[in-house]
């Protein structure tokens, strides 16, 4: 807990979507520059992103993803940041930190610059603890513990799969909300990390994420959004309800909370609102659908854990709309384009015993 | 702040004395208290006359009270579960109850840190339970739902208890105080949540709020430790009656909240001298956990009354079994809800 958070930096990738430019790299270059970036580029793939200098890199435009993926390309949004999945999908590292190209650093309340990437690294090597809801939030942290009454048998922990950061300035919120309250900012600091209790779904947002790709990558598919697709600005929230159905399963913990990025861009509410209509009306439906999901206890591995989803998003929602079929199909193309670019056996996330390293 | 507007006749304080001199107590939280109406209850193994400030709205019940009310009956009042014959008594739909040995806590411009205000603020406005906001607390100033939270979810549901936090000394069990005699809780966390319905947490008694309307009975005086003290690290009685607050809400779809507001903790006792004394019930506490995650009400089960009866019923039949502990708190729950009944008929 006290001590030096190791930088990981052989271990871990940092995913970013863009479509414009990465000129916001140069404020991360203090904390980024350790790492290896996979750069995915949406849109016009004859456009030259230009990468700031003195950055380890790999860049992928469609072109790319369509020739490593042939037909299976198909499952990789396109004219959406729901593409940024293909970086996890050909990263060899072990974790994941992925971030908007309107995300910058924010400064805590003393006023020091917050590196958001050391505290998701503290976030994944500590264990979470979902069984059992600590009041005083993560009891791993430095100068906190379990409260009196916390269950002594639950005090190891699980391993931690996720670490979901927040945002201050513009907040995340919907096209309907942001359209009522234009003007309101994000200036709360809620000091707390906290492991989201087991049972309970979450909407995830893809802003400011961390992950541990062995655990749980394969869940982190994007889904189909963006160009040809009749909904966006979901892709985060599917990743996230699959990743927690999946995490709870296979008792894998998921954080939320620190650290905070400055989220500088606020997106038009219009064209949000076009975006999300029909997921603001699917979303009631999708919600208890992942809320009553289970999964059987044959299912030990992620991919395993994943298909089978695929298959009840087949049964159960396809009614709501054809698109789920066309969904549920997808992921599954997703899972066999993982495995087959992470085929030696020991990458497939398979339950880890014992905590991170 | 909120502008919730609720009678200052519908909270009452409910104090535990568990030592006899009152004054700095009071006197530090007069800003805050003198508005409202207090019921002070002295522990009844405290010896001596209560030592209480001029000019608050009070009630003092002291063992004469208890025995008078109660009779012989199985349940303990003694040490902090004083506090429970307090519920009792009172009239008033808000309870908000603060241990002795705190005092306001400051915030970060050094302003005195209003509780019951913000116990009340989270009584009074609704609870999430059904779904995780990641932004924390929706109603609050400055925040709202995040992008991909149901819409049918948003209207949240009555809160029926509101569990505040410690800044100095936090409240850890014996063996991590011990450990640790240098703690001290200094993050002050600025944010109200709702515990997840399904989920179970730790209650701490020190410092919370509740609506006696709908949970009153829940908060059941029925488990305590064969050498229950007077000091936090000894007791269990408010963990046991937090799991039955929590299962007894999740069934009745009401929220738990818990966060601010944070009290001002003083030193108090040696966890180490704790430490010597018998764990027998804590070891007990962990087999109760299961117990509780697995509580399934029947739909009868309309009101809090009902689901504490209910609790009592499992207990007995689930846990009676195990050890002598749990028939007593079984038998002390079914005690608890007929007093409850008998002193609200009058």
């Amino acid at each position: 807990m006290a001590g030096v958070t190791p930088l990981l930096k052989d271990e871990l990738d940092i995913v970013i979507p863009t479509i414009r430019n990465l000129d916001f790299l140069e404020m991360w270059r203090p904390f980024f520059e350790p790492y290896h970036l996979i750069i995915v580029q949406d849109g016009d793939p004859s456009k030259v992103i230009k990468v700031p200098e003195g950055f380890d890199y790999e860049l992928y435009n469609r072109n790319d993803i369509n020739r490593i993926l042939g037909p299976k390309a198909s499952c990789i949004s396109f004219k959406d940041s729901a593409c940024r999945c293909f970086g996890y999908m050909v990263s060899k590292k072990k974790y994941i930190y992925t971030i908007d190209d309107d995300c910058f650093v924010a400064k805590d309340p003393t006023g020091k610059d917050i590196n958001a990437l050391e505290q998701h690294i503290k976030n994944l090597l500590s264990p979470s603890t979902p069984l059992f809801f600590n009041t005083l939030y993560d009891p791993y942290r430095e100068g906190a513990d379990f409260v009196r009454g916390y269950p002594f048998s639950l005090r190891e922990g699980v391993p931690t799969a996720v670490s979901h950061g927040l945002w201050l300035n513009i907040p995340d919120y919907d096209a309907p909300t942001q359209l009522v309250k234009p003007r309101e900012r994000n200036t709360r600091y809620v000091d707390a990390v906290m492991t989201i209790p087991k049972g309970t779904i979450f909407p995830m947002c893809g802003m400011n994420l961390g992950f541990n790709r062995d655990l749980i990558g394969p869940a982190m598919y994007f889904g189909l959004m963006g160009d040809g697709q009749p909904i966006g600005r979901y892709d985060d929230m599917w990743a996230g309800w699959c990743t927690k159905v999946i995490c709870d399963h296979l008792n894998l913990g998921v954080k939320t909370g620190l650290p905070y990025i400055w989220h500088s861009k606020a997106s038009n509410p219009f064209v949000n609102l076009k975006k999300e209509y029909k997921g603001i009306y699917w979303q009631e439906e999708i919600i208890p659908f992942f809320q009553a999901a289970t999964l059987p206890t044959e299912c030990t591995t992620v991919q395993q854990c994943y298909i089978e989803l695929a298959k009840q998003v087949k049964t159960k929602l396809s009614a709501v709309d054809p698109y789920f079929t066309k969904l549920a199909d997808a992921m599954v193309m997703w899972i066999e384009a993982w495995d087959e670019l992470n085929p030696s056996g020991d990458e497939s996330a398979k339950l880890v015993n014992g905590s991170a390293k | 702040m909120s502008n919730i507007s609720i009678k200052d006749d519908e909270v009452d304080i409910v104090i535990g004395a568990l030592e006899p001199d009152l004054t700095y107590f009071l006197e530090e939280w007069r800003p805050v208290f003198s508005r409202f109406h207090l019921i002070i209850v002295k522990d009844p193994d405290l010896k001596g006359e209560l030592k209480i400030p001029e000019g608050f709205n009070l009630n003092i019940y002291t063992k004469s009270d208890i025995d008078r009310v109660v009779g012989s009956s199985p349940i303990s009042f003694s040490g902090y579960s004083c506090r429970y014959f307090g519920y009792l008594m009172s009239r008033k739909k808000y309870i908000i109850s603060i241990d002795d040995d705190c005092i306001p806590a400051r915030d970060s411009k050094g302003g005195l840190i209003d509780a019951v205000a913000q116990h009340i603020t989270n009584l009074t406005t609704p609870a999430t339970p059904f779904f995780f906001n990641t932004l924390y607390d929706p109603y609050c100033e400055g925040a709202d739902f995040v992008r991909g939270y149901p819409f049918s979810l948003r209207t949240g549901v009555d809160c029926g208890l509101s569990s505040g936090l410690w800044l100095n000394l936090a409240d850890y069990d014996a063996p991590t105080q011990a450990l640790k005699p240098e703690n001290r809780n200094s993050r002050y966390v600025d944010a109200v949540l709702t515990v997840p319905a399904g989920t179970m947490m730790p209650l701490s008694g020190i410092n919370i709020g509740f609506n006696s309307e709908l949970v009153g009975p829940a908060l059941v005086p029925a488990f305590r430790l064969a050498k229950e003290g007077k000091f936090r690290w000894e007791t269990v009685e408010d963990i046991w009656s937090g799991m039955c607050v929590k299962v007894v809400c999740d069934h009745l779809k009401l929220g738990v909240k818990s966060g601010k507001p944070y009290v001002w903790r003083k030193e108090r006792g040696s966890a180490i001298e704790s430490l010597k004394k018998e764990w027998e019930g804590v070891k007990l506490m962990e087999e109760v956990i299961p117990f509780f995650q697995s509580i399934r009400f029947s739909e009868e089960a309309k009101t809090a009354e009902d689901c504490v009866a209910e609790i009592a019923s499992l207990v007995k039949e689930q846990l009676g079994p195990l050890n002598p502990m749990f028939a007593r708190a079984a038998d002390t729950t079914v005690e608890w809800i007929k007093l409850w009944k008998r002193v609200r008929a009058q």
